[in-house]
């Protein structure tokens, strides 16, 4: 690794390898740091290495990745997988660490190309081995042919549900349930985006024919489910929810959930870019122009980090961003970047014409997002519940980073990401304030936990 | 509670999963390794001694800590298994 490049992309996902591999065919250097072993990113996780029979159990859209994987491998692209970053200044100084060397290097142009995650919903019982996220199972199909033992109930909200439940049949796993917050009034809501969803079509189609199946295999289907817990001693034996009014109890060892996946800003936070409350997607996303800028020069961001679009959109955000870049390094004048750029925006236009009406169908209820169950533990590394957090907002600490420094809420090594959101939300709830104006943890390097001595490698000619 | 599809056998390292010696596939992470062994928790938590299995298998929810060639406070589901490596649950902050 050098200690400087024109152009470093954080994440091998969609965005970054789309992103990586135009800007490289440019003649640009280009570093692309990944956390995995692997390119792909977490939606087309082991494209590489997943045998044939596997990958073709995961479905058509999988296997979309391996033309973006080959063509990224044939490209000069500097590739650094198991890489981590853990910090990001505005001045584009990057904070790397590999094999426990940790470094900073120096960039013209980053791109923050980190994708999404699940997003985290406290229920009483969530932390219960057992109980796991959907894209964890996801990963473990994709990454390792790992499936659940029959008896799995998939519970929460989104597309992937169902996609999830789908795969589990073709490889042969019986699922137990499928139980969707979505309610009526999602229907209604949802109703005038269908239009403009039905031109991208094989979305819906996809979608109908996965439900379809369901049903044929026996598949519990229910929709507008409320107050799910899961209980067990030592890990998971059953879970409850309420359903049409009435409380509904199903044993199982098995509890995979999905709320939707949520922009992954660490970085374009810890940076100091603009961030806003996307209230269709209920989450947090920094501030970009159309071609991915966001607040800071020289800072760009591409793909679901940027706001939820899936990997088709992420795709061609990277291309878009890369195309701004190749202008701000010089290499293309402003119109020949946008007529490059061009037909990647239409593409992108079309595929997004689905996520309002996804967005507006599959919405979590307010009252999950804003009043989680007292017992629900918040804060899963620190074990914080939400009653715990309701008393120290009724005690005076009334915003998210005073309830942090009074309850160590979202000190643990994940450094808040898996609660950041949800204490802003009680917060606002028990304030009742606006989340707008709901102020967020303040995030400070190292934004992954380094020891002293990788540190300390940072200087390795002031060793003894 | 997890198994593994019947595909077509790849090459396997031997690691140690508390004490048991295991093969698992080359290239895939400890915390895969330790789900299809379903051993039920991989960690204790710090706080209230409370078991805890991998969440996210994506790095963001470090609930997968395990102590790994000794040292604690791994994530297993960032970490890719190697020939000889020993694993091990986690009690409390490992330290």
């Amino acid at each position: 690794m050098k200690d400087h490049y024109q152009l470093v992309i954080i994440g091998a996902g969609p965005a970054g390898l789309a992103a990586a591999t135009v800007a490289a065919d440019h003649g640009v250097e280009v570093a692309l740091l990944d956390e995995q072993p692997a390119p792909g990113g977490q939606i087309f996780r082991a494209i590489e290495a997943a045998p044939v029979e596997r990958a073709e159990k995961l479905g058509p859209e999988y296997r979309r990745g391996e033309k973006l994987v080959s063509a990224f491998r044939n490209s000069s692209v500097g590739y650094f997988p198991d890489t981590r970053v853990w910090s990001l200044s505005a001045r584009r100084e990057i904070g790397v660490i590999n094999q426990q060397q940790a470094r900073m290097i120096t960039a013209d142009q980053v791109l923050i190309a980190n994708g999404a995650f699940e997003r985290p919903v406290p229920f009483p019982g969530w932390t219960l081995p057992g109980v796991m996220n959907a894209g964890a199972g996801q990963i473990l199909f994709k990454g390792s042919g790992i499936v659940p033992s029959d008896g799995i109930v998939l519970a929460g909200s989104g597309p992937l549900l169902l996609l999830l439940a789908w795969q589990y049949l073709r490889a042969g796993v019986k699922v137990k349930a499928v139980l969707d917050t979505i309610s009526r009034v999602n229907y209604i809501k949802a109703l005038p985006k269908l239009p403009s969803a039905l031109l991208v079509h094989h979305h819906i189609t996809q979608g109908l024919r996965y439900q379809q199946t369901l049903k044929l295999a026996g598949v519990e289907l229910h929709n507008g489910i409320r107050d799910l817990q899961a209980h067990g001693n030592e890990s998971l034996e059953s879970i409850s929810y309420r359903h049409k009014g009435s409380k509904q109890t199903l044993k199982t060892d098995s509890l995979m959930i999905h709320f939707g996946v949520i922009p992954n800003i660490h970085l374009s936070q810890a940076a100091g870019c603009d961030h806003f409350w996307h209230k269709r997607q209920q989450c947090w996303r920094p501030e970009l122009d159309k071609w991915g800028g966001s607040s800071i020069d020289g800072i760009l961001i591409a793909g679901d980090g940027g706001g939820i679009g899936g990997a088709r959109t992420a795709e061609h955000a990277g291309r878009i961003a890369a195309f701004r870049i190749l202008h701000n390094l010089g290499i293309l004048n402003q119109r020949e970047s946008k007529i490059e750029a061009a037909q990647d925006r239409k593409w992108m236009k079309a595929d997004l014409r689905i996520r309002p009406f996804l967005e507006k169908l599959f919405r979590i209820p307010d009252s999950m997002l804003r009043v989680p169950h007292d017992n629900a533990i918040v804060c899963r590394c620190e074990e914080v519940t939400a009653g715990k957090i309701r008393s120290a907002i009724a005690a005076g600490h009334s915003d998210s980073n005073q309830v942090k420094f009074f309850t160590r809420c979202g000190m643990g090594p994940c450094q808040g990401q898996q609660c950041s959101q949800a204490v802003a939300h009680i917060v606002a709830d028990k304030t009742n304030t606006p989340l707008q104006q709901s102020a967020q943890f303040r995030i400070r390097p190292p934004l992954k936990p380094l020891t002293l001595g990788e540190l300390a490698s940072i200087y390795p000619e002031e060793r003894e | 509670m997890f198994k593994r599809l019947d595909e077509s056998p790849r090459q396997t390292v031997t690691v140690i999963i508390n004490g048991r010696s295991v093969a698992v596939p080359q290239g895939e992470s400890v915390a895969a390794a330790v789900l299809a062994e379903n051993i039920g928790y991989s960690r204790t938590t710090p706080v209230k001694q409370l078991p805890r299995a991998p969440f996210c298998m994506m790095g963001v929810c470090f609930d997968c800590l395990m102590v790994i060639d000794g040292v604690p406070n791994q994530q297993a589901c960032m970490v890719q298994v190697r020939d000889g490596m020993h694993i091990e649950r986690q009690h409390g902050s490992g330290v």
